[in-house]
């Protein structure tokens, strides 16, 4: 990607960034009153990742450069996987290896039927 | 008793080893959509958040406008906003406001989750000891990744582009199981994205509003039938 084009985005997105992050540790020190609000601020980070997963997991085995993505399944596979390892409470290294392992094993699997 | 920035450097480790990996990922994925391996360090050196990231070389690569990339980290990365708020609570004195800003930089969910598990108030030595492995742990990822990711086989590179979605779910799957309105919000939320992705006159919407629409719309139906009275019960 041209330069030019690249880093007005980076700007943009640093900046974002670092402002939510730094504006409430050292501006606003005040304690938030309203009960919905704060309800809606403890939501929020669950609701993000969720829409940020679904549907875009089902085509995160596609983003090589160059080569056919693998087939939607394996993707659903590496999907499973991590549901079930996240459901046993397994810690964020082990679901996301958990998850990869799902995928290549499925690779592995049509191969050698297809 | 150890020293404060020692023990903030240890407990670092195990954050910065997940983060090597999955910053690998985001590196493959970088260079995937267009960008350079330069390009992709600096985001991860100037960012520091994986789904915001994420999305941002998506909203790049889409040729999104400058607004919708300013709008869809806001949303993305508002919950940092309510860890800031949580853990300024917890700051020691000697927390000034120059060193707030260079700590609130790298308050990522995963530093933060450790920082507010510590007993008692937190200092300066101790946040920054536990800040700075997870930060090159991140940037080194991301260079590996956008390097040597191209001379890795395709099927491995297709296995790893999952890994952090696979973290994404480690964060949202376990409060769903334990907490019934987290896993309200979070179905409601995954439904109204599958609506925007398919459904014919949804689908032109760009993605980065998408997500804004969806986690708004399913944050405030959680707040609205389960109102938090409780700091992180709900």
């Amino acid at each position: 990607m041209s330069w030019q084009t690249f880093l007005p985005y980076l700007v943009v997105m640093a900046a974002v960034t670092y402002l939510i992050r730094m504006l409430p540790l050292t501006v606003f020190r005040r304690e938030i009153k309203s009960v919905f609000v704060r309800s809606f601020l403890y939501y929020v980070p669950y609701a993000v990742l969720a829409a940020m997963t679904i549907p875009d997991i089902f085509y995160a085995t596609g983003y090589v450069s160059g080569g056919d993505p693998a087939p939607l399944w394996c993707a659903l596979c590496g999907l499973v996987t991590a549901v079930l390892f996240a459901w046993r409470g397994k810690g964020l290294l082990t679901v996301a290896i958990a998850a990869c392992v799902g995928v290549a094993l499925a690779q592995g699997v049509g191969m050698m039927v297809g | 008793m150890q020293r404060p920035f020692i023990r903030g450097l240890k407990h670092g480790i195990p954050i910065a080893l997940g983060y090597l990996s999955v910053s690998f990922a985001f590196g493959i994925q970088a260079v995937g959509t267009g960008l350079s391996p330069l390009q992709a360090v600096l985001i991860s050196l100037t960012n520091l958040t994986s789904a915001g990231q994420l999305a941002g070389i998506q909203l790049m690569a889409a040729a999104a406008p400058l607004v919708e990339m300013a709008l869809t980290q806001l949303t993305i990365n508002l919950r940092y906003a309510l860890m800031s708020l949580s853990l300024s609570q917890k700051m020691d004195e000697d927390m000034t406001t120059p060193r707030r800003m260079l700590f609130s930089f790298a308050n990522t969910d995963e530093i933060f989750a450790v920082a507010s598990g510590q007993p008692g108030k937190v200092g300066h030595s101790y946040l920054y000891g536990l800040m700075l492995l997870p930060y090159f742990g991140w940037a080194l990822g991301t260079l590996l990744g956008a390097v040597a990711g191209t001379l890795l086989p395709a099927f491995v590179t297709r296995a790893l582009g999952i890994a952090i979605y696979g973290m994404f779910l480690a964060i949202i799957i376990p409060p769903s199981r334990k907490q019934k309105p987290v896993r309200t919000v979070v179905l409601f939320s995954a439904a109204l994205s599958l609506l925007f992705r398919y459904l014919p006159l949804l689908r032109g919407i760009p993605a980065g509003y998408a997500i804004i629409l969806c986690a708004v719309a399913a944050s405030c139906l959680g707040a609205a039938l389960f109102p938090v009275r409780e700091e992180g019960g709900a």
